[in-house]
């Protein structure tokens, strides 16, 4: 079966102006499947799990499953420190944690639920991942004790380091997307709309 | 921007090429028999019947070759299991290739041990045909071989603030490797999915514990170099390097050359994961940091002599290796003076675009102290800076895209030690 009635000519160096078949591999994914490796987050909230949790209830999860490594209170484990550091980036030493440095509230719910608990990747709920997410910016004087973290409010947390960041301007203006030697992107815009081809 | 040569002290006793047989690197700890006074040739044992030939080519029992876990700078001789990367022995090598086992390593939850015949590459988001395609699919998909370099984020990163005088070329420089990729290019794998006009990044995700995810920006360049590889000088990749199948975006950062990769989503922007905010982005001066400053810029280091090595008056082979993200280096030029005069040295053909290429350069050391430098330039006119213009620019504090040169200082005793220029 081939998708393309037409023979697309691949631009692979050494492959001249030959034409080359276009065979169907692979299968299509079922939603289900897509839903369950899905996993990533973006700064505008989007990929966020339902739920919320509360920095109270992020602190025993903390205590269980994180401070081993992080130091209770984020401080102090033989891992990355997680508290403090605001105002020393500018310093000869600087103290790079989730106050002082990151930029997105997202990143955090992302690499948790991706990446910790280190021996155990993945097997914190939705909530209990909000409510780590909720304790760090808690510790971090980013949220107050009592304010619930989840889907619906975690994009709006604006971090401190927030526009601490240079996006190299290479990379961050993409030049005009060619899709069959078709020019079909405005240049200098990401995130345009640009004609279905 | 012309490169200054002047003279250098004892270069009218610079010594030909031709009339240097044999005058190849010192393979330091790799079976270099002296050539102690008083050897005859009857002393060389006796010819003797060998071992039985064998599935797999081991290296001579007299050769010592190894990478070295390390877990960040200045944090060396760790036990591995404390280790976040394995070193390249840069110094123990010659040419222009990296032995596969050889190929440093920067694994951020260990090494996956994944069966290929259960790994699936999903790849979906701007897409009109999301696919799930096994390791046999893309087996039978026309690939492309391409040699290239692959340089982790932190290579150089010892030197920022102070220079420790007992760091071998191999801490200083071992994070970068050059190997032959075989693989899928990704355009092919975009036309497969029917990629949308406005997915101008994609999110590659690998299938280790911390599931690494990156967002890599769809240029032109970018679209028509990288490759979904499987295939590592001539065999299926090693597991330290992403086996089954990993992301090739040559001249790019290592990070984002995602291993055990099982993800790629197509997007209208970056994802801004946690390794492309917290982690690899560069503290500058101001308390700012760099972001998505993916390419690896114009770099050469002396590989011998080196740090901790020792080296005797008269002729010596300055050897190295240079490189750039942007393409092919153009030229390398030495110092024996810590900079202040310059001179050309040779390539080894071929000269590759985004690989390393080895250079030459004959020199007499006359017993006295001397600091040995390489500079290399690339087709695009990028030149290595110092490290001095390097920190200028940047700062101390950006502990990532280190590219300043390299100063090997030699005393009047011969001991080469790592200093800052």
């Amino acid at each position: 079966m081939f998708w393309r009635s037409a023979l697309i000519a691949m631009a692979i160096p050494g492959c001249g102006a030959a034409a080359t078949l276009h065979p169907d591999f692979g299968r299509a994914p079922s939603a289900a499947e897509v839903a369950s490796w899905d996993i990533d987050v973006r700064p505008d909230g989007r990929g966020l799990s339902p739920g919320s949790g509360t920095p109270e209830r992020g602190r025993q999860v903390f205590e269980e499953n994180c401070a081993a490594c992080h130091g209770t209170g984020g401080v102090g484990g033989i891992k990355d420190r997680l508290v403090g550091g605001r105002g020393t980036l500018a310093t000869d030493k600087p103290v790079k944690t989730i106050g002082s440095y990151w930029p997105y509230a997202t990143t955090l719910f992302d690499y948790i639920r991706r990446a910790m608990p280190y021996q155990a990747p993945g097997t914190l709920s939705a909530d209990d991942t909000y409510a780590v997410v909720a304790y760090l910016l808690n510790l971090n004087g980013i949220v107050g004790s009592n304010t619930s973290v989840g889907r619906d409010t975690l994009a709006s947390i604006r971090m401190p380091n927030r526009d601490g960041f240079v996006p190299d301007e290479e990379f961050s203006r993409l030049k005009p997307l060619r899709i069959d030697s078709k020019v079909v992107a405005p240049s200098g815009n990401a995130r345009a709309p640009a004609p279905h081809r | 921007m012309s490169v200054e040569v002047g003279p250098v002290p004892g270069s009218e006793r610079l010594v030909s090429r031709r009339n240097i047989l044999g005058a190849t690197a010192a393979l330091a700890g790799a079976a270099a028999a002296s050539a102690a006074a008083g050897d005859t040739l009857a002393e060389v044992p006796a010819r003797e019947p060998g071992s039985s030939l064998s599935a797999h080519g081991e290296r001579s029992q007299f050769v010592k070759l190894a990478r070295l876990p390390e877990a960040g700078p200045g944090v060396r001789n760790v036990d591995p299991t404390d280790a976040i990367n394995s070193k390249t022995p840069i110094g123990d090598l010659v040419g222009t290739i990296t032995p596969t086992d050889l190929h440093y390593e920067r694994s951020h939850s260990g090494v996956p041990d994944i069966d290929p015949a259960k790994h699936r590459l999903l790849i979906h988001g701007l897409v009109d045909r999301a696919r799930v395609l096994t390791l046999a699919d893309l087996r039978a998909m026309p690939s492309v071989s391409r040699t290239t370099f692959l340089e982790c984020t932190g290579n150089g990163w010892e030197n920022w603030k102070h220079a420790d005088p007992t760091l071998t070329v191999q801490n200083t420089h071992g994070l970068v490797s050059t190997n032959e990729w075989t693989g899928i290019p990704l355009t092919y794998l975009a036309d497969l999915v029917g990629r949308r006009s406005e997915s101008l990044w994609m999110l590659a995700e690998g299938g280790d514990a911390a599931g690494v995810a990156r967002s890599i920006p769809l240029t032109d360049e970018i679209m028509r170099e990288a490759m979904i590889a499987f295939g590592q000088n001539g065999e299926p990749l090693r597991p330290a390097q992403g086996y089954p199948i990993r992301l090739i975006v040559p001249g790019c950062e290592g990070n984002v050359n995602i291993k055990w990769l099982r993800r790629l989503k197509f997007g209208d922007g970056p994802w801004m994961t946690r390794w492309e905010t917290a982690r690899y982005t560069q503290l500058m001066a101001d308390g700012r940091a760099r972001q998505f400053q993916l390419r690896m810029d114009t770099n050469s280091v002396i590989t011998s002599p080196s740090g901790m090595m020792q080296i005797h008056p008269g002729y010596q082979r300055i050897t190295g290796l240079a490189w750039s993200g942007h393409g092919r280096i153009d030229r390398v030029d030495v110092s024996v003076d810590g900079g202040r005069s310059w001179l050309r040295a040779t390539l080894d053909a071929p000269v590759l675009p985004k690989a390393q290429a080895r250079f030459g350069f004959d020199w007499m050391w006359d017993g006295s102290p001397a600091t040995i430098v390489s500079r290399s330039t690339d087709e695009r006119g990028n030149i290595q800076p110092s490290r001095q213009q390097l920190i200028d620019k940047v700062g101390t504090n950006a502990l990532f895209h280190f590219n300043g040169q390299q100063t090997w200082a030699v005393d009047t005793s011969g001991r080469v030690r790592n200093v800052l220029a």
